[in-house]
């Protein structure tokens, strides 16, 4: 996507991990990523990319740099549900009313 | 010979409507070509918006003409001389820095005078406006951005951008160029007097422009004016071939 401008600065652009909020008190979701120079840059290219659809009500940028992710090696301790313990999935309690977001 | 409000008003329209017609498709010949990804991205965006806001004045341009025209017709079928676009917009795309440099002192006076607009009598103005104006100042954040990155960024960057501020700055008398039309317009209370917009937008820019380690360009230099009577510069009327081609060829194409 060279030419016209030198672009030998954005092959060094960081890149940022967007966040969207498609309702007030829902979570921000992992929506996809973006390169930019900077903090405000990342927000308007995500903004861009990820918001036109007119849905989103808010927006997160982090550098990706900063997310430090399990691998896949760990799967086993990390998140074997242990299924043979019960007291870890609490299915038999009601939810009140009202809080239907909570799952 | 006294001109109808109808008929200035058209006048006026066309004037609005095309500028953002001619813009809209400079930035789209970003498209594929941008710096990066999310930059050619975030161009056609605006290319869009502005093709938006030109179909719904024009549409509006067609309806106080009375002659059964739309915004298809009047954007596909007028020659050069017809168009009442400023020569600013009609300038070939340049470089990033160019565009950038066009695109801060275009959407800040688009911005305020969307604003203005709002306050119009004509109802059908006023509602475009509204919308433009949200739109627009994206518009004007996304510029003023770029401005403050390229101005205060490397020696390069600020070297384009300062170029690009001096080239494009003999077209802005054009931009702001006002004669009876607009004059008849306020006086009839149709559209606001607009009188305040070039003060406006001069100390806004100056104010980004020193921000981005910029200096303001040459106010004495050579103004180039004639885009609101239709004397344009060679680039409008081939700009307009490729945007015409098609309905001219084919026209009644749907697709």
């Amino acid at each position: 996507m060279a030419s016209a401008t030198n672009t030998t600065a954005s092959a060094d652009w960081p890149m940022w991990e967007v966040f969207v909020q498609l309702e007030l008190g829902e979570p921000h979701q992992h929506a996809g990523n973006v390169h930019a120079p900077d903090a405000r840059m990342a927000l308007l290219n995500a903004r861009d990319v990820y918001s036109r659809r007119g849905l989103v009500k808010s927006m997160w940028v982090v550098p990706s740099e900063t997310i430090t992710a399990s691998t896949p090696g760990e799967n086993g301790e990390f998140f074997e549900p242990g299924n043979d313990k019960l007291f870890r999935h609490p299915q038999f309690y009601k939810s009140p009313k009202g809080v239907g977001n909570l799952e | 010979m006294a001109t109808s409000n109808n008929a200035a008003l058209f006048d006026f329209l066309l004037r609005l409507g095309d500028d953002q017609l001619v813009l809209g498709q400079r930035l789209a010949e970003w498209c594929g070509h941008g710096p990066i990804l999310e930059e050619d991205i975030a161009l056609a965006n605006i290319s869009l918006d502005l093709f938006g806001h030109a179909q719904a004045v024009l549409n509006l341009a067609g309806e106080m003409e009375g002659q059964g025209r739309d915004a298809d017709k009047l954007a596909y079928f007028r020659e050069a001389i017809e168009f009442k676009n400023c020569l600013l917009v009609e300038q070939p795309r340049g470089d990033f820095a160019y565009t950038i440099a066009r695109q801060i002192v275009f959407s800040l006076r688009a911005y305020l005078l969307w604003d203005e607009l709002t306050k119009s009598s004509n109802e059908t103005l006023a509602g475009i406006a509204g919308k433009a104006k949200k739109e627009s100042r994206y518009h004007v954040t996304h510029a003023s951005e770029w401005v403050l990155r390229l101005g205060d960024g490397t020696a390069d960057s600020h070297a384009r951008l300062q170029n690009a501020l001096d080239e494009v700055w003999r077209f802005t008398k054009d931009l702001f160029a006002t004669d009876a039309i607009e004059q008849q317009l306020a006086d009839q209370k149709i559209i606001p007097n607009l009188g305040g917009l070039y003060g406006k937008w001069l100390t806004m820019l100056q104010e980004l422009i020193t921000k981005a380690t910029l200096r303001m360009p040459d106010p004495g230099m050579f103004m180039q004016l004639g885009g609101r009577t239709g004397k344009h510069t060679e680039h409008l009327g081939h700009m307009l071939s490729e945007l015409q081609i098609l309905p001219r060829s084919y026209p009644d194409a749907r697709w």
